[in-house]
């Protein structure tokens, strides 16, 4: 199938895709397109103008600032799953980004678009929440930060305000008693995620929970911090019984839907099985 | 609407073309109805079935996914540009031998698929073809000969290695892939 007609600009840095935005209130970003094309294959979305950021420089690469990694927008999704340091600093991100999809989608989608992007069942959303990163984001009146854990508010609805883009994303490496993982249930035709549950969990030297950080996408109307879970977990011995207990919250928080592939019913039931299942993975 | 047309200059299987083209062209299309490379496939409209890979700057991406202006300045290899056919591409030769193939409409994808799995993971285990494959569809195979295909080019590549190749991975990267490569090496 093929998209509607559009006009196609180039944006070589991030001040001129700001300036085209603000100039054509039609224009939306084109960074992989890898959420965008499908959607305008089937002129479900039909943007009057494509902003293609893909060339600009600045939006690349990953680095170690101090104690955060910080991953610039258009970073993909086969070079995060490969990057040394995020293997060692935050495996779960790297684990998430290495079961995006397939081999072609990992080659083109980017870490800020599918941030951008908010579908209720991708990967990243979650881990982004798990791991307490930061979005800074650049508009017409200069830079913003804003919380990942704040950011998804909706299917496709997010809090970054029209006219922004996502510069980079800012994941603070976790301490060294913190161990995270990302475990989903991938929808067998697509990969999405029809529950995916990401965790970072802090165990002090004498087994007790210091700190725990959970968040499930897929599930519900967008991915969300599993409260509940977390205030199990915390001043809890790790333990398989501390596991079983904490995570029979973790449909709590969120708006839990169906569709035609999993009930309710059945998407509370995976939450609770994947959440237990991460927990084992980095409690016991 | 009046579609917006784009001039766009892309290397295809060594050769340099230039075209005015609509921005909605999707690459498959170019490539297909623009240069009459009908090697690449279409077997979807949702990004899934992988019919349409071929290798994008050496990476295998879908090229119904990719609008033509986005691969502008790039380097395409399809089908047509892997191997000849008085010489063959080691992955067309496994194909060839293990009989990787029924009907053949996913073929196309899923050798250019393979293309991009090797180069980055010159031998990669039977669990990680079988990951690899993970975009591509077919409905024929069952892919059990798929996978021996591949693994069959693995090992070609392997025995044919010459010489120089130690001196290859000795010397400095050549380009993006390279330096990815060492990433995932050191870690
Ligand atoms: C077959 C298939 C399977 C997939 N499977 C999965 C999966 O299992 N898990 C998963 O998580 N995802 C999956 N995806 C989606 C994939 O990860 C996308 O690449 C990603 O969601 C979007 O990134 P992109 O760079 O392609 O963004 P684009 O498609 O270019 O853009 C998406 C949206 O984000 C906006 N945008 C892009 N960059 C920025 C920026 N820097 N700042 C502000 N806005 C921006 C765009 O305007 C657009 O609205 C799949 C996609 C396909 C085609
Ligand atoms: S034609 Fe099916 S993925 Fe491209
Ligand atoms: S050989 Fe027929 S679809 Fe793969």
């Amino acid at each position: 199938m093929i998209p509607q007609a559009f006009a196609y600009r180039r944006a070589s840095s991030v001040a001129e895709a700001i300036a085209i935005l603000q100039e054509d209130s039609g224009a939306k970003l084109l960074a992989g397109g890898h959420s965008l094309l499908p959607l305008m294959k089937m002129r479900l979305a039909n943007p009057a103008t494509l902003v293609d950021i893909s060339g600009v420089k600045e939006l690349r690469g990953i680095q170690r600032v101090g104690d955060e990694m910080v991953i610039g927008a258009l970073t993909t999704h086969a070079e995060v799953a490969k990057h040394p340091l995020i293997r060692t600093h935050l495996p779960a991100l790297a684990e998430a980004a290495a079961r995006i999809g397939d081999l072609q989608v990992r080659n083109r989608g980017t870490i800020g678009g599918n941030l951008a992007h908010a579908d209720p069942s991708s990967d990243l959303p979650a881990v982004a929440i798990a791991y307490d990163a930061r979005l800074t984001v650049m508009g017409p009146a200069g830079r913003d930060v804003l919380a990942a854990e704040d950011f998804f508010l909706g299917p496709m609805v997010t809090a970054l305000p029209d006219g922004q883009v996502i510069s980079s994303v800012a994941v603070p490496i976790p301490a060294s008693n913190t161990r995270s993982a990302y475990v989903k249930c991938p929808h067998p035709a697509s990969g999405y995620a029809v529950v995916g549950v990401a965790a970072a969990v802090a165990v002090s030297a004498d087994g007790t929970v210091e700190h725990a950080r959970i968040s499930v996408t897929g599930a519900a109307d967008c991915a969300y911090r599993a409260r509940q879970v977390e205030e199990a977990l915390v001043g809890k011995t790790a333990s398989l019984e501390t596991v079983h207990e904490a995570a029979q919250y973790a449909a709590e928080d969120g708006w839990i839907g169906s569709d035609v592939y999993a009930s309710e019913e059945y998407r509370r039931h995976l939450c609770c099985v994947y959440t237990k299942r991460v927990l084992q993975k980095v409690l016991l | 609407m009046e579609g917006s047309k784009c001039s766009v200059t892309l290397s295809v299987n060594g050769t340099s073309y230039t075209r005015e083209v609509e921005a909605r062209l999707l690459l498959v299309h170019f490539l297909r109805d623009e240069l009459g490379l009908t090697g690449t496939h279409v077997g979807c409209d949702t990004s899934q079935c992988g019919a349409c890979t071929v290798l994008l700057d050496r990476k295998a991406v879908k090229s119904c996914t990719v609008l033509a202006v986005q691969a502008d300045g790039c380097e395409v290899t399809t089908i047509e540009g892997l191997g000849r056919i008085d010489k063959l591409h080691p992955l067309q030769e496994g194909f060839w031998e293990k009989h990787g193939l029924q009907c053949g409409f996913c073929t196309p994808g899923v050798i250019m698929t393979a293309a991009g799995l090797l180069d980055e993971n010159p031998h990669p285990t039977e669990e990680e073809i079988r990951e690899g494959l993970e975009g591509v569809i077919c409905r024929c195979t069952g892919y059990q000969n798929i996978v021996r295909a591949i693994q069959y080019a693995a090992d070609r590549t392997h025995q044919a290695e010459p010489e120089p190749v130690v001196e290859v991975a000795a010397s400095a990267p050549t380009g993006a892939q390279d330096s990815l490569r060492q990433e995932g090496e050191d870690a």
